[in-house]
């Protein structure tokens, strides 16, 4: 079906973002600018999902052009999905933005340059089409070199040049990628390559399909391409580290999934490689987050370990796999962003980011402890939270699988995730804090009004995900069958303009 | 033709992974800048051989040059531009912070490595580590 909605998250938060520059000098009015177009993001991604429910697929041809000639838009239920999570999470760190009076977030570029990554990161899920995938990855990440060295303090340049020149490179290997795409099938169009790829020889098809897991994996972090995110996510200011911890490497992750549920035939679909590579992620993130002293890099390889369950959950290539991953990546993003603010309300509260140095916070400010309580016990999997009905759902459809060996990993990891969880709850909640610089006075109720409120709607939205967690698993269900089952989303996309 | 195309291209891949694999910033942007050539000759190679311009004027079907990888290489290399500039402007920053333009090491990765090895090196980097914080202390107010 037609809907004129589909571009619309793009739209909307690029057009806020030329008025934000229009009125850069009016402090007030950029940030009514950011909220209000943020806010209407989140309800065209709501009535898109809607819409998507009822139809399976929706999109729209960019000016009236068919398909395989034309730039199209589609949105399906993963889409959807993905948009609804990516624009309240978005909504949401603003609003702790707001409240964290930082000379950072308070930058005159902070506010357009926000509204153009949330246009890529919109982007990157509504399009239908390869190149301008490549478009999309570079709209977010030329937003995000300029968000994570706004400061320009020395760490910032040293853990940006790397994040940037890598970021560059993954750009240049995607663009081959296309050419080679473009050179064998004639088209970027993703539904037409759906059906051209199986065309083609099937060792030429294993070569896509390695070299587009190699692109994608260093945006999201894969096992051997993930060293650059432990060094530069920490060195962002607070909300921008929450922020890309949430949804930048989760959009790495969404482009695999779609392209290797999409493009690929089953018999050229890396399963066995996807596993290997998950399960060494997963092992590494954990492992890695064990050795670590400073709150945020530790909370950064968790975001690698992560990752390696989604790609585990992807490498099943079964429709209760990948219904996991979904059910996963969005709890993740809510957890994850959840951590992040927290940290952020720690580091503000105490004057330092380190374990080691800091201590006693549940004493002075208990609503930071049960901030922080709440995501932890989700991330490291625990029964009541919203992580464990993600990782039972993840672990069923391993042994669904007979997948024994990435089966035992993920459960060796979540006990290892529990593990660096405590350690952090008794470096920096519980004991005297050993810091030289006393804590603030008389700031007990956690920080800023707006940036507690911020991150209390984290939590909020992360407990009512564990409340709702049957029909969101069964919406979840429903996108992976769709993700399994592509016929639909290519009759959708090439199936001619009427609807 | 395309196989001299072929050349080239892979001759600027080469050259780019090298200078890439430096420590010095102004090589790394050149490396950059080059393995961007690369990938833009290798899309305009990507839509086949020549032929009469797109567009305008008139022929037979099979006469025309493929557009399509010309208007992709053109948005490629806006896009190279912009994030070499942005490059750029960060090997200008790092230098006007440390005078120099190789790229430093990760200072929480060597805390790491040195808390395997003596309480002593420990001492020693947490001491390094503290005049740090001591001198960074407070940039969330007198920052840029």
């Amino acid at each position: 079906m037609n809907s004129a909605l589909v571009p619309l998250p793009i739209v909307i938060p690029l057009l806020a973002a030329a008025l934000a520059v229009i009125f850069v000098r009016f402090h007030i009015v950029q940030r009514a600018i950011a909220l209000s177009a943020l806010i209407g993001s989140v309800g065209v991604s709501i009535a898109l999902l809607v819409q998507v429910e009822e139809h399976d697929v929706v999109k729209m041809d960019a000016g009236g052009w068919a398909a395989p000639l034309g730039i199209t838009y589609v949105v399906d239920r993963l889409s959807a999905i993905m948009l609804v999570t990516s624009s309240l999470m978005l909504l949401i760190v603003l609003i702790y933005a707001i409240g964290q009076r930082g000379v950072e977030d308070n930058h005159l570029a902070f506010d357009a340059v926000y509204l153009v990554l949330a246009a890529g990161v919109a982007a990157s899920f509504v399009t239908g089409d390869m190149f301008n995938l490549f478009v999309a990855f570079e709209m977010m990440l030329a937003a995000s070199f300029v968000l994570l060295t706004l400061g320009g303090r020395a760490d910032q340049v040293r853990g940006g040049m790397t994040y940037v020149v890598i970021s560059l490179v993954a750009s240049a290997m995607f663009i081959t990628a296309l050419a080679l795409l473009y050179a064998s099938t004639g088209t970027i169009n993703m539904a037409d390559l759906a059906q051209r790829i199986p065309e083609l020889s099937s060792g030429v098809r294993t070569g896509f399909s390695l070299l587009l897991i190699l692109v994608f994996g260093v945006k999201a972090g894969l096992f051997p391409l993930f060293f650059w995110l432990p060094d530069s996510y920490p060195t962002a200011p607070g909300p921008v580290t929450a922020i890309f911890a949430g949804l930048l490497t989760k959009v790495g992750v969404y482009a695999i999934i779609r392209t290797q549920t999409l493009l690929f035939p089953p018999d050229s679909q890396q399963g066995t490689v996807l596993l290997i590579i998950g399960g060494l992620t997963m092992a590494v993130g954990a492992l890695g987050a064990l050795a670590q002293d400073d709150l945020k890099r530790l909370l950064s390889f968790h975001i690698v370990g992560q990752i390696g369950f989604m790609i585990f959950g992807l490498g099943l290539f079964t429709v209760a796999g990948i219904s996991a991953v979904v059910f996963y990546i969005v709890q993740t993003i809510l957890v994850k962003t959840n951590l992040f603010l927290v940290a952020g309300l720690i580091d503000r509260h105490t004057g330092s980011s380190r374990i080691s140095r800091v201590g006693g916070v549940v004493r002075s400010a208990p609503i930071i402890a049960v901030f922080f309580a709440v995501p932890a016990l989700s991330l490291a999997g625990l029964p009541p939270s919203s992580g464990f009905a993600g990782k039972f759902a993840l672990i069923n459809a391993g042994v669904m699988s007979s997948q024994w060996a990435i089966v035992t990993v993920a459960l060796i990891v979540s006990l290892l995730t529990l593990f660096s969880m405590t350690k952090i709850w008794a470096g920096v909640f519980w004991g005297e804090p050993e810091s030289a610089t006393p804590l603030a006075e008389g700031r007990t109720n956690g920080g800023p009004p707006l940036m507690v409120l911020a991150t209390g709607l984290t939590v909020a939205l992360s407990i009512s995900f564990v409340v709702f967690a049957g029909p969101m698993f069964e919406l979840a269900e429903r996108a992976g069958d769709d993700l399994m089952n592509p016929s639909a989303y290519i009759n959708a996309v090439l199936g001619g303009g009427g609807s | 033709m395309s196989v001299l195309l072929a050349f080239t291209a892979a001759t600027l891949f080469s050259l780019g992974t090298w200078l890439l694999l430096q420590r010095r910033l102004t090589r790394i942007v050149i490396g950059i800048g080059l393995i961007g050539h690369g990938t833009n000759i290798l899309l305009i190679t990507s839509g086949g051989g020549g032929g009469i311009p797109p567009v305008i004027g008139k022929g037979d079907k099979g006469d025309f040059a493929d557009p399509l990888p010309q208007a992709l290489a053109l948005t490629a290399i806006v896009i190279t531009f912009g994030v070499t500039a942005f490059l750029l402007a960060m090997a200008y920053r790092s230098w006007q912070l440390t005078h120099d333009d190789v790229v430093a090491d990760d200072r929480e990765d060597r805390l790491i490595a040195a808390s395997r090895r003596t309480d002593s090196d420990v001492a020693d980097v947490e001491a390094a580590e503290r005049a740090h914080i001591t001198d960074s202390s407070g940039d969330e107010e007198d920052q840029l």
